[in-house]
């Protein structure tokens, strides 16, 4: 009889990431998810089949090498896995806890056909992680080529430009508006999700490959596109300049105290660490009754801050469960976080007191109407259906459109004149000969992820551009 | 980092400083404004900018002492440096010649309204000038206004020194015939003084002071209702028309976060040592 050597048994199960107890968490702004240890990160890593013909890197916007770095982990080459992220991803720190991997590589990860996926982001965070604490190691760069560019933003996919640019021998500068680096990593992702230290130490890294970081300085405004390259010798111009420009919902009352945009509050609490009032000198006033309105990632962030200055929230969302457009993770998080959600509806009035702060709104029901020919459910209020609600601090989370300082500085530049998005072609070119854009500038309010994709895609199109130039 | 080359101070806890920003200098213009600032953990406050010299490469702005922030920044002297200083943001001024320009400033906005003065006298107007404060001491560049201006009238709330109150423009304007009107400082200051030249028909702009944070379009705290529709102070300002201005919403906007304000602005002072009797918390 020939002796059969069993296969070892693939666990179908992914090996869980310690968290914060949902609450003890919903009062602090420590990280939640607490990393893989190194026995962890091997155990999952050794899920991984490396197989030949990796499904998982097409899922992946900016092409990470996934099978080869986690099998450096299961080596426990960890520098070498650290160092083939980078070949790719200049901030694998933000990209293993902000990015949405279950509906990208780990969609894509052939064992979950059988049970869980790979935890193709934990590892990458693992490997970030271990590089933060046992030190940082700088990739090769070309010989400088004399060119000179300008990226506009040092947001996901301005650092993403920036470090692609300056590793082929670029000279780079970029020109950030706020006091500091990293866009909507540092004004928008709370504290809870991406630890700012580790925001500015991805930005660190960029500036450690050479790149000129000038913040405090809002192009447009002291310099224009045009000046930069006749004046300013810059042979190409990068625009990451993000959607910073908040929506609002048109009600009557909307400007009463204590109804904030999402940006406002964000930025009030993360930006400017208002969590930390009155040590940082920028308060948030919170009453104990927050509404949400929105229902994306944006919308769950303001949420799980709120709770975590203490007050009660609910989540007002015009769609239903389904049609949450926010992470599943998210969603799961907050509500275990106590969130509490009310669907089908959407706002009418806000009401003031004496002092003009909000005190209740006045709401009404939605209904989804029948999927229109691209299969999207729209929604029509349900008349008569209004109902008050109470509540003193709202926050509006129904997105972000692009700021239009750099459209209305720059003759010539086309922008989509509704959404005001930089029009681009696929590799990110404008209408202007050496200006490039990309992110959310052009895409309307998207994903750190597929910034850093658009990011990806000019810097190659820029460098292609700088070398045939004369 | 920031450069302050001159520190005056104009009246009690009103500074002007001139700062090191060769960028900023270079294209400031009348109208814009500056965020400014100072330590790690402080505040973005918006100032609107005083003077400019792009040979020098200065830039200045004025600030009154009234919370945290602004006392922690009161303390600075020449030479010693500030963390930030954004700008110039906004949008600038309409400068030209109008004929007859009526420019009303109050309090610390004096500062910058001088300079669009300037700008109009410049532009070939005739400038009449109207300073107000609470009281005489409180008056400040007078020197420098009957510089830019063809007349000079002072204002004080308790009429210490010049006119007591507003109620002289109304006969100003019956008597005289302006072409545009400038108004700078407080809300209220701009609300009374838009209600004045509206039976006229004066074109009469406002610079609105909401609460800020980023200051190029992002927060949406400054927004303002003009003519009922909702603009941000910042990038569709910070001037606007004051007869379409809703000042009430914006007198209501500018004190949310009063309460707060007021705390920090008290733990500041206990830290830095109060008259109490007790020690350091």
């Amino acid at each position: 009889m020939v002796e059969v050597k069993p296969k070892p048994k693939l666990n179908k199960k992914a090996v869980e990431m310690a968290k914060q107890e949902p609450n003890v968490r919903n009062k602090n702004f420590n990280e939640v998810a607490l990393g893989y240890t190194e026995e962890q990160a091997q155990e999952e890593a050794n899920r991984c089949l490396q197989c030949p013909n990796p499904m998982c890197r097409t899922g992946c916007p900016v092409e990470v090498p996934i099978p080869q770095f986690i099998k450096c982990i299961k080596e426990k080459k960890y520098a070498e896995g650290i160092a083939v992220i980078k070949t790719k991803n200049a901030l694998p720190a933000v990209c293993g806890r902000v990015c949405p991997q279950e509906s990208q590589c780990q969609a894509k990860c052939v064992i979950g056909k059988m049970g869980e996926p790979v935890s193709i982001g934990r590892l990458e965070r693992f490997l970030a992680d271990w590089e933060r604490e046992n030190g940082m190691q700088l990739p090769p760069k070309a010989a400088p080529t004399g060119k000179k560019v300008a990226v506009i933003g040092a947001g996901p996919a301005g650092l993403t430009v920036a470090a692609d640019l300056v590793k082929l021998g670029h000279e780079v500068t970029m020109f950030e508006a706020l006091h500091v680096g990293g866009g909507v990593l540092s004004y928008g992702i709370p504290e809870f999700r991406l630890p700012k230290a580790i925001v500015q130490n991805e930005v660190n890294y960029v500036q450690k490959l050479g790149v000129d970081l000038r913040v405090g300085n809002l192009v447009g405004r002291i310099h224009t596109i045009p000046e930069l390259m006749k004046e300013g010798g810059y042979d190409a111009v990068f625009i990451g300049s993000g959607a910073g420009l908040p929506q609002f919902t048109g009600c009557p009352g909307e400007n009463l105290g204590g109804i904030y945009s999402a940006n406002e509050f964000l930025i009030r609490v993360n930006l400017m660490k208002a969590f930390q009032f009155p040590e940082y000198d920028t308060p948030i006033r919170i009453g104990k009754h927050v509404v949400v309105i929105g229902g994306g990632n944006v919308a769950m962030d303001c949420a799980r801050s709120s709770m975590r200055l203490g007050a009660s929230v609910c989540l007002l969302y015009r769609r239903g469960r389904e049609e949450l457009p926010a992470r599943h993770e998210e969603i799961e998080n907050a509500e275990e976080e106590g969130l509490v959600c009310k669907f089908l509806a959407a706002p009418v009035e806000f009401y003031g007191d004496e002092k003009g702060w909000v005190k209740s709104m006045k709401c009404i029901a939605m209904e989804l109407t029948e999927p229109d020919a691209k299969g999207r459910r729209g929604v029509k209020a349900v008349p008569g259906s209004e109902f008050v609600m109470e509540t003193d601090t709202v926050i509006i989370a129904i997105g972000q459109t692009p700021n239009p300082i750099i459209q209305r500085t720059t003759e010539g530049l086309q922008s989509d004149p509704r959404h005001g998005t930089i029009m681009v072609n696929e590799v990110g070119k404008t209408s202007l000969d050496g200006v490039y854009a990309g992110g959310d500038v052009a895409t309307g309010a998207a994903t750190v992820i597929s910034a850093m994709g658009a990011g990806k895609r000019a810097a190659k199109a820029m460098h292609e551009y700088l070398m045939a130039k004369k | 980092m920031y450069k302050i080359v001159t520190k005056t101070q104009l009246v009690p806890k009103i500074n002007l400083f001139e700062v090191e920003a060769p960028d900023i200098a270079a294209k400031a213009r009348p109208g814009q404004f500056l965020i400014v600032i100072h330590g790690q953990k402080g505040e973005r406050i918006p100032l609107t900018i005083s003077g400019y010299d792009a040979q020098k490469g200065t830039v200045s702005f004025a600030f009154h002492e009234v919370g945290k922030s602004t006392k922690d920044l009161g303390k600075m002297e020449e030479g010693q440096e500030i963390d930030n200083v954004t700008g110039p943001l906004g949008n600038p001024s309409e400068i030209k010649n109008y004929g007859k320009v009526l420019c009303v400033g109050g309090s610390v906005m004096i500062a910058p309204l001088l300079l669009q003065a300037k700008a109009m006298k410049e532009a070939g107007n005739h400038v009449t000038t109207v300073l107000g404060a609470r009281s005489e001491p409180f008056i400040m560049m007078e020197e420098e206004a009957r510089k830019y201006s063809d007349k000079v009238y002072i204002s004080t709330d308790d009429g210490s020194k010049g006119y007591q109150g507003l109620d002289f423009l109304r006969e100003l304007l019956q008597k005289e015939k302006f072409d545009r009107c400038v108004v700078m400082g407080p809300v209220i200051l701009m609300k009374d003084v838009s209600a004045i030249t509206k039976p006229y028909n004066i074109p009469t702009v406002v610079t609105t002071t909401p609460i800020m944070i980023d200051g190029m379009g992002m927060c949406g705290v400054c927004r303002v209702t003009v003519g009922g529709k909702m603009l941000f102070g910042c990038v569709d300002g910070p001037e606007f028309d004051g007869h379409q201005v809703d000042f009430d919403e914006l007198i209501l906007r500018q004190r949310t976060m009063l309460p707060e304000e007021r705390l920090s602005s008290v733990l500041a002072e206990i830290k830095g040592g109060c008259k109490c009797g007790r020690s350091k918390a």
